[in-house]
């Protein structure tokens, strides 16, 4: 990267003694940067490369040499997929929970914001906020574990129910309920850190703005919905569009850590069926397919929400 | 600021307040349910599944998992070395790459800035990484941990924003008074960074505290795990107790949901102690970084 970086650089025309100049004079710099080169080249650049394994017949041999010696097959693995049964159930769970994800779990943070702002007590405010942070410290094996305590069998929430003479549900294993779950429990992680971009852009909304609206006898509901809301729609669409480039990956470790077989109809994704497959079973050329149709949908997902958003009028981030 | 409270106005403050207070709630009650019934034998919890407040006070699930030379206790000494030498050496490393691409002088700094953005958008993804990783022996080695997640696109990116903004004549003046680059990145730069240095520092020490997958895909070897693993294998026991009972015969055996219990309590009460104190830090790296989007 380092040679091609520096061809581009300096003129071509310029001989040897003008490239060997090119590196003293930097040298310095040079030194910084290389750790760096070396780290992402090591370790981006050549799982990039290696991508092309989902286009191979690769028996698994010889690590990422054996990639390059094993015949191609060209589409063969992602035929094989999108011929399974595998291939439908991946992709509606992916999209079903994604967009869960986005219609219930990306306007909870917005809202709790708007709310919080209406609180006059500082103090108090504070106080939610920093009990509110919480979750988001909190890694998805403990949040998994608390789950169980209160979703399980024996859990809180069957407890509860059985005073109403309920029949205990099993609801971690239950394809009825599992979604919910996921999202209901990404929201409870989320929602308190998620407010802090959008506090931070109401701090900044000018003052006089409801004053104004204040002397013109505007109501406080009135002033969240034409004032602060507007102020902050720029940070909204930004965070609209990277939250669209991780949606399909964000659930991955939450729902390794909360899945069982009993729910894989409704809750196995793209992440989770690449790990099983690749990882555990060692089946790697197809799931590399696999995971490379997920990072091109997740891509184009991107693309499309920024088009979205600068169709609606508003500043996209390209 | 505001005159007069309208009747709704006050019906919404109560509601308000009301519906904070309810969401406080459910962020503490799992905690505390948590906390309290790791002391409770289960005959204890079978009296009082709801309660908050620990009706006895019986350690011995924390006695058990803590003993002299547990798997809990050793699996401490990877979290605390991922965490440590981790977190030093990403820092390091970060602030070279970071300076370097802050400098307009440097004329690699835009082509270097746009191969490290690209690795954003577009990854190889789970299994050629695993592969690569496996080819260079990183498979049961403990600087699995520490080297293939080293670097941080957007810390190296709020860090070359943070450096690039310090004004170019404290160095020019430092450079007159006859200090050599690096003394000068050493001397002033750093020192200046202080604020943006500690937040990415905590950032990775969250993320070295919580990472579990690295040791789940790569790491074989029990005695190599991080306490966040040791948690998730416990979790997932019928029978907590086996995970720990190589040298455990013949003593007292807490019930299985009372080791879990704790074991949560003991790998998750560090970072929820102490984030209040740091939370300033935590939300200043994310407005820095979102500033520049």
């Amino acid at each position: 990267m380092d040679n091609i970086a520096n061809r581009q650089a300096i003129p071509k025309k310029r001989n040897q003694t003008g490239f060997i100049r090119f590196i003293i004079k930097h040298k310095f710099y040079h030194l910084l940067v290389l750790p760096g080169v070396i780290y992402f080249l090591l370790f981006h650049y050549v799982p990039i490369y290696g991508v092309i394994i989902a286009f191979k017949d690769y028996n698994g041999f010889g690590g990422i040499q054996g990639i390059w010696n094993s015949p191609w097959v060209g589409f063969q693995n992602f035929s094989n997929f999108f011929n399974s049964t595998y291939f439908w159930r991946l992709l509606s769970n992916t999209f079903i929970i994604s967009f869960y994800q986005l219609v219930f779990g990306f306007p909870a943070p917005i809202i709790l914001a708007l709310l919080l702002n209406e609180i006059r007590n500082n103090r108090f405010k504070r106080i939610v906020q920093t009990i509110t942070y919480m979750p988001h410290f909190l890694s998805w094996v403990v949040i998994a574990g608390l789950m169980t305590l209160l979703l399980s069998n024996e859990g809180v929430v069957n407890h509860l129910l059985s005073y109403f003479n309920v029949d205990r549900i099993d609801f971690l294993a239950s394809t009825t309920y599992f979604r919910s779950i996921l999202v209901g429990s990404s929201i409870w992680q989320s929602i308190g850190w998620g407010t802090i971009l959008y506090l931070a852009a109401i701090v900044n909304v000018p003052q006089d703005l409801y004053e104004a609206a204040t002397m013109e006898g505007a109501t406080r509901w009135q002033k969240a919905i034409h004032i602060t809301l507007p102020s902050i729609s720029f940070v909204i669409t930004i965070l609209f569009i990277l939250q669209m480039g991780k949606i399909i990956d964000q659930n991955f470790e939450q729902i390794l850590n909360l899945y069982n077989p009993a729910v894989y109809e409704v809750a196995d994704v793209f992440d989770t069926f690449v790990y099983r497959r690749g990882i555990v079973q060692g089946d790697f050329a197809y799931s590399a397919a696999v995971g490379l149709f997920k990072s091109v949908v997740s891509f184009i997902l991107v693309i499309l929400a920024n088009k979205a958003v600068k169709k609606m009028g508003q500043e996209g981030i390209w | 600021m505001y005159f007069r409270a309208t009747k709704g106005e006050k019906v919404f403050d109560v509601f308000n307040t009301l519906f904070m207070l309810l969401i406080s709630a459910s962020m503490l009650y799992p905690i505390l349910f948590v906390v309290s019934h790791s002391l409770m034998t289960d005959t204890e919890r079978a009296l009082h599944p709801f309660t908050i407040i620990p009706t006895e006070l019986n350690f011995s699930g924390y006695e058990f998992i803590l003993a002299k030379g547990s798997l809990l206790l050793s699996s401490f000494q990877i979290t605390f070395f991922r965490l440590s030498v981790g977190t030093l050496l990403s820092l390091i490393v970060e602030c070279m790459f970071a300076y370097a691409i802050s400098k307009r002088v440097y004329p690699l700094a835009v082509p270097l800035t746009m191969m490290i953005a690209f690795t954003m958008w577009f990854q190889g993804g789970l299994i050629p990484s695993f592969l690569v990783m496996k080819s260079l022996g990183f498979l049961d080695s403990i600087w699995v941990f520490v080297i293939p997640k080293l670097m941080n696109v957007w810390y190296i990116l709020l860090l070359r924003n943070f450096f690039a903004q310090i004004p170019a004549e404290i160095e020019e003046s430092a450079k007159i008074d006859g200090s050599n680059e690096m003394g000068i990145l050493w001397r002033i730069i750093l020192p200046l960074s202080t604020p943006v240095l500690a937040t990415i520092a905590l950032f990775h020490v969250v993320y070295h505290w919580n990472e579990w997958f690295m040791g789940i895909i790569y790491i074989s070897d029990q005695t190599l795990q991080p306490a966040m693993v040791i948690l998730r294998q416990i979790l997932s026991q019928a029978n907590a107790a086996n995970m720990y009972a190589e040298d455990m015969g013949g003593s007292f055996v807490p019930p299985t949901s009372m080791i879990q219990m704790a074991t949560i309590v003991v790998v998750s009460f560090p970072i929820i102690a102490a984030y209040p104190f740091f939370q300033k830090y935590f939300t200043k790296g994310l407005m820095v970084g979102a500033v520049k989007g």
